[in-house]
């Protein structure tokens, strides 16, 4: 039988998460179900757990310096519910699981999770998020798209805990979000995309795009987004070909359960098709 | 640490009870505390048929460690039962058809009641989004969304 721990402050949990090497579980809505049993059996972990959920440190929103950080154990409703969140970041977390979970859910434990289809991804990849880490060692700054590795895998250290999300706030004129799943609420993605942009009549200041679901890690092109900034309508009709080109070099998606590789790189070229000619620059 | 003591209020009341600290709180509810009106439909947060209040915030019990409700608020069910709000609610269900084999429909009127404790007078869009963690298999939702409705309609002032 494993020892469970709950802290009652973050310098108490990193000393146990040092010493101990636990299974961290923050709204749990992941690791009670893949660690679960039987009805009316204890659900089988089998490494210390710790309980950070209701550390005070974690819970935290707030506006620095242009950049919005948000604690580890935030919960998506509560990120849902901040006024200081802006759209283009709430958008893709209005639909991410059901109302019951996005009140147990936290965005580090999406983070965390690394799932090639977690739907906070793309939009923290496309907004250049940091990730706050903290041990007992100190602490460190990693950008998202260096902190997950592989598929459920990260660069976090065994005695690392993640403490807070930092997004740097842009001026961003529109965002354009879209999931494709089996269901609107609780699906996993087949698919996602996410971009945002800001432009004005003449020309396109600037685009981000990111895809997920269709490769190990979301697929984000810097040399695409190049290509884009700058352009003014005529240009950006004459190099979609181009851009969507890039893309589809990119893309390396997987059969399974929920889809097949065809209809990912499908969906997902004609999502950016579909964004690249309808709505940048609408 | 095979238990541990937990403490929590449940229903209005104080309870504590000796327990492991991940047992889920579906299971605490069901059968260490003979609580049976919560049930538990698929254990994967999928059905929301074990959706309970935790804290005035709907919750899937079937993924909620008991140790992370520690010092917190839980309401069931049976804790709704005594207030006007539900009778309100059972009457507009009934008359609604939205209740058939009910195997959901204690989480529907918990989902129900969080829709209408954060907004008293929600659009049917709103009705749809908040129950959209809640699955039913008999009526097809037409009838508990307009349950729902209805319930907003007659509530003038319960929520």
């Amino acid at each position: 039988m494993v020892n469970t721990f709950r802290p009652s402050d973050l310098a108490q949990a990193l000393r146990i998460i040092a010493d101990t090497k636990p299974t961290v579980l923050a709204g749990g809505t992941d690791l009670m179900v893949r660690h679960k049993t039987w009805s009316g059996v204890v659900p089988h972990f089998d490494r210390p757990v710790v309980l950070i959920g209701h550390l005070p440190e974690l819970q935290g929103i707030e506006i620095r310096d242009e950049r919005l950080f948000i604690g580890s154990a935030v919960t998506l409703a509560a990120i849902l519910e901040h006024p200081l969140v802006p759209e283009h970041i709430k958008s893709p977390i209005a639909q991410m699981a059901s109302p019951p979970i996005r009140n147990l859910a936290t965005l580090g434990g999406n983070i965390c999770n690394a799932s090639p289809a977690g739907d906070s991804l793309p939009m923290l990849y496309a907004l250049d998020a940091c990730l706050h880490l903290e041990s007992v060692r100190g602490r460190q700054t990693v950008s998202i798209s260096e902190f997950i590795s592989a598929p459920g895998r990260t660069c976090l250290e065994p005695d690392q805990l993640l403490t807070a999300i930092e997004i740097p706030l842009i001026k961003c004129r529109t965002h354009y979000y879209r999931k494709v799943g089996q269901r609107q609420a609780n699906s996993i993605s087949k698919v996602s995309f996410y971009a945002a942009a800001d432009y004005d009549k003449q020309r396109i200041h600037w685009v981000r795009i990111a895809l997920g679901a269709v490769a190990p890690t979301v697929v984000r092109s810097p040399a695409a987004e190049g290509l884009l900034a700058g352009l003014d309508a005529s240009g950006l009709k004459a190099v979609i070909p181009a851009v969507i080109n890039i893309y589809q070099g990119l893309l390396s998606p997987v059969d399974d359960v929920r889809s097949t590789q065809q209809y990912r790189r499908e969906v997902s070229l004609r999502l950016l098709e579909n964004y690249l000619t309808r709505e940048l620059m609408k | 640490m095979a238990t541990t003591t937990i403490k929590f209020k449940l229903n209005g009341q104080p309870v504590t009870l000796s327990t492991h600290p991940l047992k889920r709180l579906v299971d605490v509810l069901r059968d260490d505390l003979q609580l049976t009106g919560t049930k538990e439909g698929c254990g994967e947060g999928e059905c929301g048929t074990c959706s309970v209040l935790l804290d005035n915030r709907l919750v899937n019990s079937c993924l909620v460690p008991i140790a992370s409700v520690a010092g917190r608020q839980v309401i069931t069910i049976e804790g709704l039962r005594s207030t006007p709000r539900f009778d309100l609610l059972q009457r507009c269900f009934a008359q609604a058809g939205g209740v058939q084999c009910g195997f959901c429909t204690p989480a529907m009127i918990m989902a129900a009641e969080a829709i209408l404790s954060a907004n008293p007078y929600p659009t049917e869009k709103q009705v749809r989004e908040g129950l959209a963690g809640n699955i039913c298999r008999c009526t097809g939702y037409g009838m508990i969304v307009e349950a729902v409705l209805e319930a907003a309609r007659k509530g003038g002032g319960l929520w």
